[in-house]
């Protein structure tokens, strides 16, 4: 009797906390379809809002921004990091614990002091850039640093420094438990140095690898505060919903949340479809 | 009486709008189905030369094309050739800071009166070259030249609109609107009031009922309204921005002092809404177009300027912001309902009656930042014991944990 008490408050614990995650986003769904701007009122099917979102050049334009910055951002930091790791892991154990620590220290650093400092640096580079510059007494070959970087240029620094830890952090656990004797075993088998690490490491890392390049994608796109600050005059997808929010967040973006959620589980889907189908094939091979 | 002479002042309106389309049809150049703009202007002296001008607004603040509307900014890419990189702010102080770290070269900026007269007191904005803004004649007289700027050396007017008072009239018995501001301190609404979050109209309203102006002069102002909005506190179901639109429409409060703007807004959401200007006077607002002193376009920021006073341009922007556009001629096309609202165009002397928020000094400021937070914690209710009762709470289950952990360690010493 009292273990099917247990178990009903089990069920029902889990349907709260599913709720807390999900209801939002259903709610959120279902007023992407709602005929009038209201928040409360649901007055008539419409898809008029997806229909004016694909107009709408602001949204579709920091949207874009979005995706490039977080693409490229991923693209460089994975590789970044994943030199980074590796580099570590051939250091002795003291110099190893500390490299750890200092590159831990921006994952716990609060956004906006990330961002302000950016920001700072970029300010700073660029007045000194306007000295050299705008200085007659500077030789001419000195005077070749740009002044107007704030843009894209630092909106992408600012994205691929912030992303870099967290490629470390995938990437480094995965090295660390790998066999070092693969890689000793492949150079006695006749493998260069070079071979070893693309035929034999590489591969081995890839499941670290793609997780934190999916990882950094994500913070990416996700990133408000960081590119707040040094993004110039451009604007990425949250800084345009941000700055709507005066009057009323338009139902438009309601329409591009829903197809971005829609978007990503289908990826997810996908992505776990062929897992499960290789998996299964193995099994048949064996 | 005051009837009488709105109506008179729109029969004359009308009247002058009889003469105007006829000679306007003709030197005109058609952008778009929509927009004309007039041919007496250079609008292709950048053309091909890859000119891009950083425009820096409000929020939902254009006509942007979203919503079945017209898209001005790619009406004005194809006049002139000149590229628009269109980005938004939510509030005046945001703005401010992004201009003032250097973190960004703007070209174009519209900020509210009180922001504008501290930028431009601290050197931020460029004066205009009024030649190349012929359109400035085009502005009613009742926008220009006020305290904020004056001879708008620095600015031109874009959208304008005043404090008004959202109420419900299935809630609200009309009657009682004759009270004016008092109204929001009438204790019958109790728990139905929304009030603005955001200290500077909140003062500006509890120090009208006071009798005073509404920009606060001394630290007396700022101590008087402050018992004021104090005595408010318990009325005041919440302190609200734009949750306002939703809260209203709903039927979740009966009375919001909002901006008139807005309020049209609302009450074509819901019918049963209404909104008035007391009779006393109240704040107006204007958000203006200015160039920061560090763009380096000023002449295509001027002609962007001047194309947002076009007939045309700043119709269709009128129609999806709802605010009041101050170019003249744009009253009579808009449609009925908007043409003749009071809202939209509030009585001359209503508007001679009112204020704009002033630049204020750092002292005041200061001062009042400190008593809005003041009242923003002043609770007589239990809640301001929570946090210490839950960082209390906290504690102890910290030092039960270490204390059961080292027990633990002991007895697995003791085996």
């Amino acid at each position: 009797m009292k273990k099917q008490h247990l178990a009903a408050l089990q069920k029902v614990y889990l349907c709260l906390i599913f709720s807390f995650l999900y209801v939002p986003i259903a709610v959120m769904m279902v007023f992407s379809f709602n005929e009038s701007k209201s928040r409360t009122l649901f007055t008539g099917f419409t898809l008029k809002w997806y229909k004016s979102l694909l107009h709408n050049e602001m949204i579709l334009e920091a949207l874009w921004l979005s995706l490039v910055v977080a693409f490229l951002a991923a693209t460089v930091a994975t590789i970044l990091g994943v030199m980074a790791s590796i580099g570590i892991s051939g250091m002795k154990k003291r110099t190893q614990g500390v490299i750890n620590t200092v590159s831990y220290l921006p994952v716990v650093n609060p956004e906006i002091i990330t961002g302000v400092s950016l920001m700072m640096l970029f300010v700073v580079y660029v007045n000194v850039a306007h000295w050299l510059n705008s200085n007659p007494s500077v030789p001419g070959f000195l005077k070749f640093l740009p002044e107007n970087i704030f843009g894209f240029g630092t909106l992408l620094i600012a994205h691929i420094t912030f992303c870099v830890p967290y490629v470390i952090f995938n990437v480094a656990p995965k090295l660390r438990r790998m066999d070092v004797r693969m890689y000793e075993a492949a150079l006695d088998l006749g493998c260069n140095p070079r071979q070893a690490f693309f035929k034999v490491v590489l591969p081995e890392l890839m499941p670290a690898i793609l997780s934190a390049f999916l990882i950094s994608l994500t913070y990416s796109i996700d990133d408000f505060i960081i590119s707040y600050f040094s993004c110039g005059t451009l604007q990425t997808l949250p800084i345009a919903i941000y700055s709507m929010t005066r009057k009323k967040v338009s139902p438009e973006i309601n329409a591009l949340s829903t197809i971005m959620f829609v978007a990503i589980l289908c990826i997810i889907l996908v992505s776990n479809a062929l897992e499960s189908r290789s998996y299964r094939k193995k099994r048949i091979k064996e | 009486m005051k009837k009488a002479i709105s109506l008179l002042l729109t029969l004359v309106l009308a009247a002058g709008s009889f003469a105007l389309p006829t000679f306007a049809a003709e030197d005109k150049i058609q952008v778009t189905e929509d927009i004309s703009v007039s041919a007496d202007y250079d609008w292709t002296r950048f053309k091909g030369q890859g000119v891009s001008l950083n425009v820096y607004n409000w929020g939902l603040y254009i006509s942007d094309g979203s919503d079945e509307s017209v898209d001005v900014i790619s009406a004005f890419e194809e006049l002139t050739g000149i590229d628009i990189n269109y980005t938004t702010f939510d509030t005046n102080e945001s703005m401010y800071a992004k201009l003032k770290s250097g973190g960004a070269v703007y070209d174009v900026i519209l900020p509210s009166d009180y922001m504008l007269g501290k930028m431009a007191n601290e050197g931020m904005l460029l004066p205009l070259n009024k030649e190349n803004i012929p359109n400035l004649a085009g502005i009613s007289e009742l926008y220009l030249d006020k305290e904020y700027d004056p001879g708008n050396v620095y600015s031109v007017p874009y959208m304008w609109c005043m404090v008004g008072i959202t109420y419900n009239k299935d809630m609200v018995d009309e009657a009682d609107l004759e009270q004016g501001w008092n109204l929001l301190w009438d204790p019958r609404y109790t728990g139905q009031i929304l009030q603005f979050n955001n200290s500077r109209d909140c003062f500006a309203m509890a120090l009208k009922t006071l009798g005073r102006s509404m920009n606060p002069t001394s630290t007396q102002d700022i101590d008087d309204a402050l018992v004021k909005l104090q005595e408010q506190k318990p009325l005041v179901q919440a302190y609200v921005m734009d949750e306002v639109f939703d809260k209203m429409e709903g039927g979740e409060a009966a009375l919001a002092p909002y901006y008139t703007g807005d309020g049209l807004t609302m009450i074509a959401e819901n019918p049963s809404l209404g909104m008035f200007i007391p009779e006393e006077g109240t704040l107006q607002c204007v958000d203006a177009m200015c160039i920061p002193a560090s763009s380096q376009n000023q002449e295509a920021a001027e002609m962007f300027i001047n194309y947002m006073c076009e007939v045309d341009v700043a119709l269709q922007n009128a129609l999806f912001v709802q605010y009041t556009s101050p170019v003249e001629a744009v009253r009579e096309l808009l449609p009925a309902e908007l043409r003749d609202s009071e809202l939209m165009y509030p009585d001359p002397a209503l508007i001679e009656r009112s204020e704009y928020p002033s630049v204020i000094s750092d002292e005041l400021n200061s001062a009042m930042d400190m008593a809005w937070s003041q009242m923003k914690s002043f609770d007589d209710t239990g809640n301001q014991w929570l946090v210490p009762v839950f960082l209390l709470v906290a504690i102890a289950m910290t030092v039960f944990n270490v204390w059961r952990r080292r027990a633990r360690k002991k007895r697995r010493q003791m085996y």
